[in-house]
């Protein structure tokens, strides 16, 4: 067994150091090591999008990201989009289109939106599908997750336009 | 009798924010992989290489060696079950074979099989010590469909299954060993005559793969074994209460002493009510005194687990002149996987149920082939049956130049039809759903293009109904804590609640739905047969009325009236000189008085069946035969929405899965027996750029044997995807596709054969 590094990070805004060996993947880590469980394994091989994180502001499945590779990163988590107590536009609108059935797979769908957003504030339907093509859902058919994350980009683009 | 038209609801067919949403979007929601406990160590298992082959030993030692492994467990420190059968919800099971299923015995039936398991410090050294383990096998021939595995001579899987007959079905003589594990004979009318009026005859034979349910969580269980003996599982269950017992019937132990807590459950469609890794996490915990967690990987869920059987299906029918369906016959042979249990029985019953024909007759096979042993899925049996019958009826249409929406209510089951299998349908919406399509807007507007084509196809599934409890606990400030048994796998806390605030006549948010462990609610069915919402909604309802006469009788005491001049309605308590809000009233029963704790049982009811007809526009790509879905519409008997959105939910969902089903999804097998797309991808579920938008419409035929008409909605829209895409296909591009999947190769085949010239359509 190859010795454990330390590896510094900022999580969720958060400076954080964690020890791991170099075949941890930074899901594991998340997962077993610091108790983020809201990031999900489906299959381990980078196919679901259920372990979707956001490193330095690019989506990435946490399945096949190394946990050293981590080092010097700024991650952000399911954990990490509320703002305290308050739901963000994304969140709020899979609950209102009843965006999620299981909800094992929500977490990734969520960060992977998050990620559309940012680059794409006003996606088309065809935009969003092919976005969130890496991400697998077995419940909805998708219809109302692409009616979620079209609804969620609405509603932020009004909030941007009111706060100018 | 409920009739929605006449009745307002003040609940019941809104759209509230679900109870555990929040929780799910916030990644604060526990699944079974969440689980973290003192002590806990990891476990993993070692699987069979091998499709089929006997162990000759097994060579734990280097193994137990390892630093880091606290124990290893194989077959032999589970207890020997004998030849025993046990019920256990879903029809009663040989107890050896599910024992061997779970840690195969002397031989391996399928890759994947499970064979060893090592609890270690750490998952990485649990899968460095399974490396060590050293098993002897000697392979066998591996028997992969069940045309092969029904011929004489064929290498036998099981050498204690015999044909057991079942229906009209007669025993047969000899009984000697056979991989035919079941032989179901349904007939009604007489079959010959039935023909012998029939101007149009069409006689087709269909191939379908092995799919499996696709849920994104992998299975995963938590065993605890306690110093005094108990034993508590933490798991991804559809049913704690099977799980319970097939855990207890497993190690041989009290069924109360195991407790099982049910965790978030991420997706099922049938496929997590078998158990695999409780008995085995449990035996290690027994063996290391520590809770043990084991969690497949993906390769090990396809390979090991569901999958929902593929086989050969025959279907024959004959038309009047006037288009009336006057004989039906079909034979069906499924794979039942290892052990015999395939859903062969419910597709014999479900292949003609749309229809009405007086003269009929369906046998079946339950065939044992050395694949994982099947599991439901989503109308198990239904859908692969509903792709041949649809598809034959219709090339009937197309013979006979009728439109095969008017040919389908000349034809349809109704209110009064006798299934093939001898029950008769009380009321019952198939009618409804097909009048609702001729309605649609899509059914008006033409598909219009080149190589575009649309077809429509009907499916049915039973519904079961089954046994729930509830209680209800109300707190001091009028909120109320309702605790069900039934793992929530798509919003069924919310559904619950809807409708016991419906009854009680309070807001939905003042009902805080929990799902509890086995110790903490009474005994509760499967989350299955699309009967939560059915049935633990009775139960519901059944826990608010309970506490509605609970607070009559003690409003009454505190008022100092006759009870009989007390009146309970939309929530608010009445008698001459008195009023109090249901609130009001509860703050001050609880300054005076005992707790106020409603319970809620079901089981009598049983429902009446779920109908659904489908419509779909497809294109076909006529340089490689890829098949694009351009407008889907579901329309389906729902009884009554208790929360549309999630009605929608469950129908965009199972057409989805169908439309995977129909055009990519297959187990791909070596000629050992090896699956070869064993990954998400290579197996390829449906992503969201596959498919589109999904249109659902509700037809709300109320079952009379829900109080508010529930009908369950989960399974049934499954069932018509795979027909309807294949006879759009055949409108788009000419070919009668009778394979599944209708992979782009196949249709391409398909193509090329037809403009062969002397090729008439493919097979």
């Amino acid at each position: 067994m190859a010795k454990k590094r330390i590896v510094s990070t900022t999580i969720n805004g958060d400076v954080t150091e964690f020890l791991c060996e170099p075949r941890q993947t930074l899901l594991e880590v998340l997962r077993d090591t610091l108790h983020l469980t809201g990031t999900k394994e489906g299959c381990g091989n980078g196919n679901c999008g259920s372990c979707t994180i956001s490193m330095n502001g690019r989506p990435v499945t946490s399945c096949l990201v190394l946990a050293v590779e981590a080092e010097g990163a700024d991650l952000r988590t399911i954990e990490g989009v509320a703002r305290g107590s308050a739901l963000d536009e994304v969140q709020q609108a899979f609950l209102e289109e009843a965006a999620l059935q299981c909800g094992i797979c929500t977490p990734g769908f969520i960060m992977q939106t998050e990620a559309l957003l940012a680059e794409n504030p006003d996606p088309t339907e065809e935009e969003v599908r092919f976005y969130l093509a890496g991400n697998l859902c077995r419940c909805t058919g998708y219809d109302k997750i692409v009616r979620a994350v079209l609804s969620a980009a609405r509603k932020r683009r009004m909030t941007a336009e009111a706060a100018k | 009798m409920p009739d929605n038209a006449q009745r307002s609801y003040k609940v019941i067919g809104t759209r509230p924010i679900r109870h555990d949403g929040v929780d799910k979007v916030t990644g604060r929601a526990k699944y079974g992989a969440d689980v973290m406990l003192t002590g806990l160590l990891a476990g993993a298992v070692l699987r069979s290489p091998h499709a089929h082959a006997r162990i000759r030993s097994i060579d734990t030692s280097a193994a137990e060696a390892l630093p880091g492994v606290r124990a290893v467990a194989t077959a032999r420190d589970l207890p020997d079950q004998g030849s025993r059968m046990v019920e256990l919800g879903e029809g009663s099971v040989n107890m050896r074979h599910l024992s061997a299923n779970v840690l195969a015995h002397d031989k391996v039936l399928y890759k994947g099989h499970a064979v060893a398991a090592v609890a270690a410090d750490n998952i990485h050294i649990a899968q460095e010590a399974l490396k060590l383990i050293r098993v002897d096998y000697e392979p066998l021939p591996p028997v992969m469909t069940v045309t092969e595995a029904m011929r004489a001579g064929a290498p036998l899987l099981n050498d204690d299954v015999v044909t057991q007959p079942a229906g009209n079905a007669e025993a047969l003589a000899e009984s000697k060993p056979s991989n035919v594990a079941k032989h179901f004979l349904f007939e009604k009318g007489n079959l010959d005559e039935g023909f012998a009026r029939a101007k149009h005859v069409v006689e087709r034979e269909f191939h379908l793969a092995t799919v499996h349910q696709g849920y994104i969580e992998p299975h995963n269980a938590t065993a605890l074994w306690h110093a005094d003996g108990k034993v508590s599982v933490w798991m991804s269950t559809q049913g704690s209460f099977t799980a319970r017992q097939q855990t207890a019937e497993l190690l041989r132990i009290p069924v109360s002493d195991v407790k099982v807590t049910p965790m978030e459950i991420g997706g099922g469609f049938g496929g997590k009510i078998s158990v695999y890794l409780p008995p085995v996490a449990a035996i290690l915990s027994r063996k290391t005194g520590r809770p043990v967690k084991i969690v497949m990987d993906r390769a090990a869920v396809f390979e090991a687990t569901g999958p929902t059987p593929g086989g050969v299906i025959r279907v024959k029918l004959g038309a009047d002149e006037s288009g009336k369906l006057v004989a039906a016959d079909a034979w069906l042979a499924y794979e039942a996987g290892a052990y015999p249990g395939s859903p062969v029985g419910a597709g014999c019953m479900c292949i003609f149920a749309c229809y009405d024909i007086p003269n009929a007759r369906v046998e079946g096979f339950d065939v044992c082939v050395n694949k994982p042993r099947t599991n439901a899925y989503r109308a198990p049996g239904s859908t692969q049956a509903a792709f041949a019958v649809e598809t034959v009826v219709d090339e009937i249409c197309q013979r006979l130049k009728l439109d095969p929406l008017e040919f389908r209510l000349k034809n349809a089951s109704s209110e009064g039809t006798r299934r093939v299998d001898g029950p008769v349908f009380s009321r019952v919406g198939l009618v409804e759903t097909l009048q609702a399509i001729g309605n649609s807007e899509h059914y008006k507007s033409p598909p219009g293009g080149p190589n575009r084509g649309r077809g429509m196809a009907s499916g049915f599934w039973f519904n079961v109904g089954l046994k729930s409890s509830v209680t209800a606990t109300i707190g001091c400030d009028g909120k109320v804590a309702l605790v069900e048994g039934s793992p929530d796998i798509g919003g069924t806390r919310t559904s619950i609640a809807m409708q016991f605030a419906e009854t009680l006549g309070i807001p939905v948010e003042d009902v805080h739905p929990a799902v509890a462990d086995t110790d903490s609610v009474g005994y509760t069915d499967v989350t299955g047969g699309s009967r939560v919402t059915f049935s633990t909604g009775i139960a519901a309802v059944e826990a608010a009325r309970d506490l509605e006469r609970q607070l009559v009788s003690r409003a009454a005491e505190l008022w100092n009236v006759p009870a009989d001049q007390v009146c309970y309605t939309n929530g608010v308590m009445t008698a001459p000189g008195h009023k109090a809000t249901f609130k009001e009233l509860v703050a001050e029963l609880h300054e005076t008085g005992e707790p106020l704790v409603g319970r809620g049982t079901s089981g009598k009811a049983n429902q009446a069946g779920a109908f659904a007809t489908h419509l779909v526009d497809v294109e076909v790509d006529p340089e490689t035969g890829k098949v694009q879905i351009l407008r889907y519409t579901a329309a389906q008997d729902v009884g009554t929405a208790i929360h549309p959105s999630y009605v929608e939910g469950q129908i965009q969902g199972g057409v989805g899965q169908g439309i995977g089903w129909a055009l990519n999804e297959e187990y791909w097998y070596d000629d050992r027996g090896s699956m070869r797309n064993a990954t998400f991808l290579d197996y390829r579920l449906p992503t969201c750029y596959d498919l589109p938008m999904i249109e659902p419409i509700l037809v709300e035929v109320p079952d009379p044997s829900h109080p508010y008409g529930v009908r369950g909605v989960g399974e049934v829209p499954i069932c018509p995807p795979p027909a309807a895409i294949a006879i759009a296909i055949a409108q788009a591009a000419g070919v009668r596709m009778t394979e599944l999947p209708m992979a782009p190769h196949k249709v391409m085949a398909a193509i090329l054969a037809k403009s062969r010239p002397g090729n008439g359509q493919p097979h």
